[in-house]
């Protein structure tokens, strides 16, 4: 569905040199499936968003969107890509606009896409929307301050989902949540992937939030894929160094654990 | 049946446990905040010890009031109201003059913040900033020079000596987290409070500055007090941990005990909750709802909405603190002693 065929890209670093941000990058997301990316800060986990999205034009490779480039669209595909691709990003409460009420919110992809036409059918839809990320009906006039951090990244998931999009592309979307919320909004992109067989392309720097989501995980380092693969191969099996000394450093929540893997740094040399 | 008997193997009855002579000891501390309309309790009746040299976690969500307990214990915000006791090395914190306040900070109190380029002075140089409180304290400007080199040598700041004189710019995110460490810890100070150190972090880099706290923290038996919402890093760092929800402190035990046999439904439900990097799970248990805003707390038991052992009681009446036979301090009904 999401091909991202050898793209590269590098930036002006001043002084006529240029920074290599992305090398020959290849990530592809079929219909249904869940594709985790993750990196570091820095490794180019944003600028790839920003080429699967056509907003940055690649140095060289090309994206297409089912077999459609995402740079040299018609008009005609473009709008069925904006509505098949849609996003949730890391902070609901920066994008999510402040004077917009949840049923605007939500709705507001069902009017451009005139999917329906009706304020009765939008409304229907959703309130249907609404209960599916947990949701009830008196959220519909209220404004987005009202809510909690993990209610509005709900409510962006079902301004995300409610056009039935094929593909969700997420950044971080629970990386600013409590923990005790975190679990909920996993389970319910969870849940949405497999009701809705979306398309998922996750992308996070939290290996623990990827493994529990992301069927195939790719591990990005300063701006190359080094590790490509089921969960089962990048988790447990991992190949590449960065890899393993990521997984080695990622906190696990059992003393035993963490101690062990202390003792075992401090006798290295 | 006598507590020996519930007990498992290498597990020590709480009342039996070795505790380190108590450094700081925090009775009764409550937080007030007047707003425009009311008056808010921020932290409600905390009370908690930490033993010299002892390494202790204070674990909470966002608005439980762990930053602002670890700002009261150092006097660092004054628009709040404190009430309570909080006495350290002795010496009662909250009847000192600011003055005398603002000594034990430089000297027997450290703090760490999250993020390490608001605390550091963009115009000034790494050098003078670590030196800055020696010389305060009237150490001469040679002097201090040299033992502002000798802590980021601690720290392990590659090429200390060149590096004293560059600015904070000119650093990584995890060397001026180490900065910032050097700061707080070039008065040699006996307790450090570290609020949220690593959390700006990539993991990499947070393994390398909790390794570098750790070892110091031994070397000069250092005690610490860690506040973080991320049960990952406290598994690896704590010997005890506190959890606090909605201003309290719900549970407190042993670091091995706490993950290994968490009492309240609240310590589970997050154990229960975080994702793993090392094991795959069909699904995450998670605990319904969102943590109260301080002014807007349920009455009874605060988690009481959100707990699935709720009884009729919880919603009414506030639990008291028991001890459970695996040493847990815990404040929830199911563990009431009536």
């Amino acid at each position: 569905m999401l091909q991202i065929d050898h793209i590269s890209k590098s930036f002006p670093a001043g002084r006529g040199r240029r920074t290599m941000v992305l090398d020959d990058i290849v990530l592809n997301v079929d219909e249904g499936q869940s594709v985790g990316l993750v990196g570091e800060s820095g490794s180019g986990k944003s600028t790839i968003i920003r080429c699967a999205l056509g907003l940055t034009r690649p140095d060289s490779g090309r994206v297409s969107y089912s077999g459609i480039d995402v740079q040299r669209s018609s008009r005609f595909d473009t709008l069925r890509f904006r509505r098949d691709v849609q996003l949730v990003f890391q902070d609901p409460y920066a994008s999510l606009n402040p004077r917009m009420t949840v049923e605007e919110l939500v709705g507001e992809g069902l009017l451009v896409h005139k999917l329906e036409t009706t304020a009765a059918g939008r409304r229907a839809r959703v309130v249907e929307m609404l209960a599916m990320v947990g949701l009830g009906e008196e959220a519909l006039a209220r404004y987005p301050r009202s809510f909690s951090g993990g209610q509005r990244q709900r409510i962006a998931i079902a301004r995300a989902v409610v056009i039935r999009p094929k593909l969700l592309i997420c950044d971080e979307p629970v990386s600013a949540l409590d923990v005790s919320v975190q679990a909920q909004v996993i389970n319910l992109l969870q849940d949405m992937q497999k009701q809705l067989s979306l398309g998922i392309l996750f992308v996070a720097h939290d290996l623990a939030v990827v493994r529990h989501l992301c069927t195939t995980v790719a591990v990005l380092e300063r701006g190359r894929i080094v590790e490509h693969g089921t969960r089962e191969q990048v988790f447990d099996t991992p190949q590449h160094a960065y890899t393993r000394a990521l997984l080695k450093a990622v906190p696990i929540p059992d003393p035993v654990v963490g101690r062990a893997r202390r003792a075992e740094r401090q006798a290295a040399p | 049946m006598g507590v020996d008997t519930i007990l498992t193997d290498g597990i020590v009855p709480a009342q039996l446990r070795q505790r380190p002579e108590a450094l700081l000891q925090v009775d009764q501390l409550s937080i007030d905040i007047a707003t425009r309309d009311a008056n808010v309790r921020l932290v409600d009746n905390v009370s908690f010890g930490i033993g010299r040299g002892e390494r202790v976690a204070l674990v909470g969500e966002s608005g439980s009031g762990k930053s602002v307990t670890a700002q009261a214990l150092m006097r660092l915000n004054s628009r709040v109201k404190l009430s309570g006791r909080v006495q350290f090395d002795g010496k009662d914190l909250l009847s000192l003059s600011n003055s005398q306040m603002a000594a034990m900070r430089g000297q027997r109190m450290g703090m760490v913040f999250q993020d390490p380029m608001s605390s550091l002075d963009p115009l000034m140089t790494i050098g003078d900033q670590v030196a800055e409180t020696l010389r305060i304290r009237g150490v001469s400007k040679r002097e201090a020079r040299q033992r502002a080199l000798d802590v980021l040598d601690e720290l392990k700041v590659e090429r200390a000596a060149e590096r004293l004189d560059s600015f904070p710019h000119e650093f990584s995110g995890g060397m001026r987290q180490r900065v910032v460490l050097a700061m707080a810890l070039v008065g040699e100070p006996d307790l450090l409070i570290a609020d949220e150190p690593t959390t700006a972090l990539d993991v990499r880099v947070q393994e390398r500055v909790l390794d570098l706290l750790d070892e110091i923290s031994r070397r000069r038996s250092l005690a610490v007090l860690l506040i973080t919402h991320d049960l990952g890093i406290v598994a690896g760092f704590a010997d005890r941990v506190m959890v606090m929800y909605s201003g309290r402190i719900v549970e407190e035990n042993e670091a091995t005990l706490l993950f290994a046999e968490p009492q309240h439904p609240y310590t589970r439900g997050l154990l229960e909750a975080v994702p793993r990097a090392d094991i795959t799970v069909d699904r995450l248990r998670s605990i319904a709802g969102a943590p109260p805003a301080p002014g807007a707390r349920p009455s009874g038991c605060t988690f009481h909405p959100r707990c699935d052992h709720a009884m009729a009681m919880c919603s009414s009446v506030e639990p008291g603190e028991t001890i459970t036979p695996l040493g847990a301090r815990v404040r929830c009904h199911l563990y009431g002693a009536g």
